[in-house]
């Protein structure tokens, strides 16, 4: 393996084991050199940080798992580090060599209490600050006694925690100030129309421009990670279509074809096109609520309606096949829930013929507009580096100029049989974010128009154990979802209950970099930019 | 055509019958008052109204439909409603304030719609800096919003007030030179004069291209006036949740709603009358048998319908068109619009002092 000689050579002391995606085990005290080495050397170029998992390996220790991939040389590998001091877990943080650590390492923080040597702002993420323990180690105690539910108000602190060493090794923790007195800090959400959902911000504004933000996440967390390690795997595939639930197509897919490829289960060509079409079905779905709530975030009531009222098409025709609307409950691990209705092919085929003249609508009505467009153009520009250091996947990423679709890095289903373009663009701005969300609406009804006449006969369900057992190991797989890559990591120790599910989160990379590109912009470029980065908060909270 | 002044003359005169002339004018002073409040209380209504069908029009909606025939009794579902409402005070407000600044609003609103030349005769605040008197009265709205915003001890009211400030006091400017293009051309500041100069054609005809220009100018400038979309910063539901008014409730609340809706139907009418005529009907000179024929339709019916027509192309542009930024309103006002609006006001000048108009 030459990746192991290279990476041997820049640190010592790794060690490699070899398979699907190479693992590579790192001490604590070499990681911060072995993640700088691994982003900056040129046959290594790891430069996109797909997922970052909080571990409780027991004996081992608690740890993180982190997963990487180049964007230039497409390549993969997995890096764990552990640590097997239980009472004062410590950890460098790789928060500057990847942005995308930042958020997630105070994820890990909150779950594990894994203190992370010198990230700029150690807080809990989700949890409350008075909250007792951390929940996702495995010896956890969950009596009420020790978090009843609190009828107080969580006070905001303006503080923040910075650990660093000092010279003989110790860790010293320093106050951080976020906000200083005489800031105006406005409060957004998480009662607010725009954030389209129970997501916080703190901006501190002069005049009418932002000077920095903080996000607060949490408000909808319902610890669904942690319910995962107590249900059995057909039971976890119930909390999928609650995270993002504009992809619960999707994001069920990835976890079920997780669970399959874990298994070795073999899938009907007929299943493959099902998942396929309801995959795209659900991402033109999303866009369209995206372009709705987008035109009422900048004031265009109207566009919204027309929006609306188009998105009813494809609930009616999910409603038919699966039962819902918007929790669907349509993949099973092997298959899914129920054949597609006789009517569905019909009802698709005429669905896309009455869309692609909407669409036209759609760019007459606001594209177009010399208000839309100024308000548009040249706000929020994130650069492609940005976008790949904090892992901002899915449109966000793709109107940076960084292709990073899943279909094609990781073609899955039928993506790799199908042809399609990926839409791409490089200004990074809120347009091109608007406009890739809008040509992915067309790309997507041309792989719904080559699959949905050649669905093959065949069963949609492949006959599978009463009880469902995923064999001993680490599994990760990642579909592109409706705003990004959503991937789910599961570590199984071969029960019924995986020992470890982790879902990476399309939005949590979004909200990360709202902070760098709404800085100088203005409070109405906030609501702009939020809109177009089209995140989902449950899908941030989990 | 009626003149409305033989009803009011009857009434003074049956009035001056019945008492000494000091408390007939009192009488006569506070009837008109009612009158003015209870139809500027109709217009609100039907204007909220005309708001819903039209938007829902727009959206392809049906708009109210359940409370009476074509929803109408949904208005007065919805004005009881905000009678009865809790007026709430909030803590760590300036009390005072706070509860002066609806006033100060609704204020500014009825002086404004007071100097409305409804009909012939129909005409309550009218003398002969008329124009002047309405651009002073309807600045006072600012004050109440200025202070709403300040009052409230909110920061996102604060917000929405310096912007309905710097926002409102710019455009007050294009709003006056477009006016202002008028009066040069009419050589008078009093509306019933206005009108009555529109007997031979419309202003809008008479003075061709800079009167087209002005008016142009002054709907965008009144619709940014009034604070409706796309202007519609100060209240920006999805970035101030609703802006200065935000902490208000019940009547309150109601009375900044309903000013809103009525200062748009005083820009509107405003506009009819300085540019489309107001009461006075469609005459062509030299078609006399027309002329009469249009004489035969009441002069409020003109005015009613002409004023309907600006509210109606307003709402038009607030339910089409996305928000604009604030200083890309300040940009549009300032390097735009006052240039074009002064250039024109020396083109309809040039016009004047060379006769090119009609």
């Amino acid at each position: 393996m030459d990746i192991y000689e290279k990476i041997t050579a820049l640190v010592p002391g790794v060690r490699l084991e070899e398979g699907a995606t190479p693992t590579l085990y790192v001490e604590p005290a070499s990681l911060h050199e072995a993640a700088v080495a691994l982003r900056d050397h040129a046959e290594l170029q790891f430069d996109f940080l797909r997922s970052l998992t909080g571990m409780d390996w027991g004996e081992e220790g608690l740890g993180v798992v982190y997963h990487l991939e180049s964007t230039r040389l497409g390549h993969q590998l997995v890096m764990r580090t552990a640590t097997a001091d239980r009472e004062h877990p410590e950890l460098p943080t790789v928060c500057d060599v990847w942005k995308a650590a930042e958020l997630n390492e105070r994820e890990v923080y909150d779950y594990y209490g894994v203190i992370f040597i010198n990230h700029p702002d150690m807080r809990r993420l989700y949890l409350r600050d008075d909250w007792v323990g951390y929940p996702l180690r495995k010896d956890f105690d969950e009596s009420e006694e020790l978090n009843p539910i609190r009828m107080t108000n969580e006070e905001s602190s303006d503080f923040t925690s910075v650990y660093v060493k000092d010279d003989q090794g110790h860790t010293v923790e320093t106050k951080q100030v976020l906000f200083e007195d005489d800031e105006y800090v406005v409060n957004v959400g998480p009662q607010h129309p725009a954030t389209h959902g129970v997501l916080r911000f703190r901006v501190s504004l002069d005049g009418e421009v932002i000077r920095k933000l903080h996000v607060h996440c949490g408000y909808i967390h319902r610890g669904i990670e942690k319910m995962c390690e107590s249900l059995t795997y057909p039971q976890t595939l119930a909390l999928t279509d609650r995270l993002d639930y504009l992809g619960a197509m999707q994001n069920r897919h990835a976890l079920c074809m997780c669970i399959e490829q874990a298994m070795g289960v073999e899938l009907p060509e007929r299943v493959q096109y099902i998942r396929t079409i309801m995959d795209e079905l659900q991402r033109i779905d999303s866009h369209l609520l995206f372009f709705s709530t987008f035109c009422m975030d900048l004031g265009a009531l109207t566009a919204f309606f027309y929006g609306f009222r188009d998105r009813e098409m494809i609930l009616d025709i999910f409603e038919e096949t699966t039962g819902g609307r918007l929790i669907l409950n349509y993949n099973t691990i092997g298959g899914v829930q129920a054949d597609i209705h006789p009517d569905f092919v019909h009802k698709v085929k005429k669905f896309i013929a009455y869309m692609r003249p909407k669409l036209r609508e759609y760019h007459e009505v606001f594209t177009g507009n010399v208000i839309a467009q100024e308000r548009m153009k040249g706000v929020g520009v994130l650069s492609r580096e940005d976008a790949i250091s904090f892992g901002a996947t899915g449109g966000t990423g793709r109107a940076s100029g960084w292709a990073c679709d899943v279909r094609k890095r990781h073609p899955y289903a039928m993506y790799g049989k199908v042809e399609f373009k990926e839409i791409v663009f490089e200004e990074g701005d809120c347009f091109a974010r608007y406009m890739v969300r809008m040509k992915e609406i067309e790309e997507s009804m041309n792989i719904i128009e080559q699959l949905i006449d050649n669905i093959p006969a065949g069963d949609y369900q492949v006959k599978m154990k009463p009880v469902i057992r995923v064999p001993e190991g680490r599994y990760y797989a990642a579909v592109e979802g409706s705003r990004g890559e959503f991937g789910a990591y599961i570590e199984s120790r071969g029960d019924k209950y995986p020992y470890r599910l982790k879902f990476r989160s399309t939005g949590l990379p979004l909200i990360s970099c709202l902070d760098t590109i709404t800085r100088g912009g203005k409070i109405a470029d906030l609501i702009a930019i939020g809109g177009t980065l089209d995140y989902v908060v449950p899908d941030i909270d989990r | 055509m009626f003149d409305f002044s033989v009803v009011t003359n009857w009434v003074h005169g049956w009035l001056m019958s019945l008492m000494p002339e000091g408390l007939a004018i009192l009488v006569e002073c506070i009837l008109i008052g009612l009158g003015v409040l209870v139809l500027y209380a109709v217009i609100a209504m039907m204007m909220i109204f005309m708001e819903r069908k039209v938007c829902g029009a727009f959206q392809c909606r049906l708009g109210p439909n359940r409370v009476g025939p074509w929803g109408v009794f949904q208005l007065f579902a919805d004005v009881i409603k905000m009678l009865i409402k809790e007026v709430i005070a909030i803590r760590h407000s300036d009390r005072f304030l706070y509860n002066l600044a609806p006033y100060v609003v609704i204020l500014g609103s009825v002086l404004a719609f007071a100097c409305i030349p409804f009909n012939k005769g129909v005409e309550v605040l009218d003398f002969n800096v008329g124009v002047f008197f309405f651009m002073a009265a309807s600045s006072i709205g600012i004050v109440g919003i200025l202070l709403a915003g300040w009052s409230s001890n909110n920061k996102y009211s604060l917000i929405g007030a310096m912007r309905s400030g710097a926002q409102m006091i710019s455009y007050e400017l294009s709003v006056g030179l477009s006016i202002l293009t008028i009066v040069v051309l009419t050589d008078t500041m009093q509306f019933s004069e206005i009108v009555e100069r529109q007997a031979d054609g419309w202003f809008i005809f008479k003075g061709h291209i800079p009167a087209l220009i002005a008016f142009i100018i002054y709907l965008i400038a009144g619709n940014a006036e009034v604070n409706r979309g796309p202007f519609d910063l100060p209240e920006a539901e999805s970035e101030l949740t609703a802006g200065y008014h935000t902490e208000y409730s019940g009547m309150h609340f109601g009375l900044f709603y309903v000013a809103e809706f009525v200062n748009l139907f005083i820009v509107s009418s405003i506009a009819a009358t300085v540019f489309l005529g107001g009461w006075m009907p469609l005459h062509v000179p030299g078609w006399d048998g027309f002329n009469q024929v249009m004489d035969y339709i009441p002069g409020f019916i003109w005015f009613f319908a002409k004023a309907f027509f600006v509210v109606w192309l307003l709402m038009w542009i607030k339910w089409t068109f996305p928000r604009l930024r604030i200083d890309q309103i300040l940009h549009l006002e300032w390097k735009i619009l006052v240039p074009i609006g002064l250039a024109n006001l020396l083109l309809m000048t040039v016009c004047v002092v060379f006769g090119w108009h009609f």
